[in-house]
């Protein structure tokens, strides 16, 4: 019984729901991470996955389900609250402002003070250098932090997002369909940093609908439907096609290949008939 | 050398040297350049700089004030009614109209946060609000839409020497504006604040997710516009001596103008209190650098509307390079 003796999960939600007016969002929604697992909470549109990051973020309140952190019941009530319990959200519109620059999105938010009384202020050089630091660490190569975040690509953005979340001492990493609206080669560098916020210690919950990125990087799997999870996985226990059918919810996506599978089969005897 | 060429306020201070020295070419010999010349287009310019730091921090934020030239009147009035009226010591009629001034920005960005509604709306209904009731109160009590002999008001000689004496020739607001735009630049750049200001404009959503409460930034902003705009009444009620219900009409527009001159984005996140400040030189040279040229002054405005959607133009352009600059 290896599960008893290891330390209780960073974070962990039991049964989890939320409706907002007469419209359900989630119903019954349970999932852990440890540190240095990357949980992979996968789901169709509408399954509940933003709501699930909202709650556990601090936006939202649970109207019921407990929530844990390191075996702690705890009622995050703002994303500030979260964040100070050391967990961190990258959401998928990148949270930077376009026009600033780096250093400035970086700490946004969090700004590192000097001076006393009515000087105290912004401490940009110290920011500067922590910037620096930080994305080097991670293998971040910018050419200045000075820059408009607007002049980097997705990929980069989404990096340095999340340098900035590990940087804070996120324990929890949350990261909302981080390669959704990127490339084939810029989703796989947003991976590879994931990986390292891993290999550093972090539980990462990496929420998104595109299976096949989270079957690079995922340690388990929470699939969710219909704001109620319907099980978690570990890698060993599934495979990848496995996955995206339980994901589309198993009988409609047989349903849909049997559909187009018949319409080819028209499609080729038509053209049969006309030859 | 990218970093300059991407500041915001390059542009305004390229049109200050331009400008200037157009006038300096077809003014200098009848005025333009003379000390008492330049004392004039400063005031003007000071006036209008103090409300262009703060409307162009507010714009940053994401957020237009259309009420700030009614507040003129309201603030002027305020301070005008209660020492002629009631006796008062100006000094108290000066605070009620900061009190005021404080209150209705509060309002109006408390009901720009709750309600979400587009701040242009929200204060263009406390624009005819307030320029409706300084109107409607200011004949209800006097009878007249003009309030005078503040001059004889309690402590005036104090108040003059405050915000309506003269160093040198120049008006003293020049030194307010100089102190006011280099204090908002420094909170702009150098305090959290100001990195709120510009988050709260730039990505609010993201800026809130973050830990920054955007809507006590945007209701700070408010109320200093507000107060701005007070400020401003109170520098024109003690010049002058008294207020007019009129007074301030339009500035509103010309505050957005300047800080618009001045390189700030009107969607927000992007912007400089420097630039406003050179919006606010331009605006000022224009207007009196056009009477020095010989041509009528009212022809100032067209001139003024050109730059703005040249600036517009050129700033977009630059923005544009900024932000695609590398992919």
């Amino acid at each position: 019984m290896s599960e008893a003796v290891r330390e209780p999960p960073l974070l962990e939600v039991e049964g989890l729901a939320r409706s907002f007016g007469k419209v359900s969002a989630m119903e019954d929604v349970s999932m852990s991470v440890r540190a240095g697992e990357v949980m992979c909470v996968l789901g169709d549109n509408g399954a509940g996955k933003s709501t699930l990051i909202k709650t556990l973020s601090g936006v939202h309140l649970p109207d019921r389900g407990r929530m844990l952190i390191s075996g702690e019941e705890v009622r995050l009530k703002s994303p500030r609250e979260a964040r100070a319990r050391g967990i961190a959200t990258v959401y998928q519109d990148l949270a930077m402002v376009p026009m600033l620059s780096i250093v400035r999105n970086f700490f946004m938010g969090a700004e590192p003070m000097k001076g006393f009384g009515p000087f105290r202020r912004f401490d940009l050089a110290a920011a500067d250098a922590i910037v620096r630091a930080e994305l080097d660490k991670m293998g971040i190569h910018v050419r200045d932090t000075s820059e408009a975040v607007g002049t980097l690509s997705g990929g980069e953005r989404q990096s340095i997002a999340i340098a900035r979340a590990v940087y804070f001492g996120a324990r929890v990493l949350i990261l909302d369909e981080p390669t959704s609206a990127l490339g084939v080669k810029q989703a796989g560098i947003v991976l590879r940093y994931v990986a390292q916020a891993r290999a550093r210690g972090c539980g990462v919950i990496l929420v998104t609908h595109n299976p096949h990125h989270a079957w690079l990087i995922g340690d388990r799997f929470t699939i969710l439907n219909r704001g109620r999870s319907q099980g978690t996985f570990s890698k060993e226990q599934i495979t990848r096609e496995e996955l995206i059918q339980r994901m589309a919810g198993g009988r409609e996506l047989e349903e849909l290949t049997h559909e187009l599978g018949e319409l080819t089969r028209g499609d080729k005897r038509l053209a049969a008939s006309r030859e | 050398m990218r970093s300059l060429f991407n500041r915001p306020e390059l542009g305004a201070a390229c049109g200050v040297v331009a400008i200037w020295s157009f006038f300096s070419l077809y003014a200098g010999g009848s005025g333009f350049l003379s000390w008492a010349g330049s004392a004039t287009y400063l005031e003007i310019a000071s006036e209008l700089g103090i409300l262009a730091a703060a409307v162009s921090l507010l714009m940053i934020a994401g957020e237009f004030d259309l009420s700030v030239g009614s507040m003129i009147a309201a603030s002027g009035m305020t301070i005008s009614l209660f020492c002629e009226r009631l006796g008062w010591s100006i000094w108290g009629g000066i605070a009620v109209a900061m009190a005021l001034s404080l209150g209705v920005g509060f309002a109006n960005g408390l009901v720009v946060v709750r309600t979400r509604l587009p701040s242009f709306i929200v204060t263009l209904g406390s624009l005819f609000i307030l320029s409706g009731g300084t109107i409607g109160m200011t004949r209800l009590v006097t009878g007249r839409t003009q309030v005078g002999g503040l001059h004889q008001a309690l402590h005036y000689g104090s108040a003059e020497a405050i915000f309506a004496s003269r160093l040198g020739g120049f008006s003293v607001s020049v030194l307010w504006w100089m102190g006011i735009t280099v204090l908002a630049t420094w909170v702009l750049l150098r305090t959290r604040f100001g990195n709120w200001i510009f988050g709260a404009g730039g990505a609010p959503d993201a800026a809130r997710n973050l830990g920054v409460p955007v809507p006590k930034v945007k209701i700070a902003l408010f109320m200093t516009t507000s107060f701005c705009a007070c400020l401003v009444a109170t520098f024109q009620a003690v010049k002058f001596t008294g207020a007019d219900v009129l007074r301030g009409t339009g500035k509103e527009l010309e505050a957005i103008l300047a800080a618009v001159l001045g390189g700030t984005l009107l969607t927000g996140g992007h912007g400089s209190v420097v630039g406003a400040a050179f919006g606010a030189l331009i605006f000022g040279m224009v207007q009196q650098g056009i009477v020095f040229a010989g041509v009528d002054s009212d022809w100032y405005k067209v001139f003024l509307g050109a730059m703005l959607i040249v600036a517009v133009l050129v700033n977009t352009y630059v923005r544009g390079r900024m932000v695609e600059a590398r992919r």
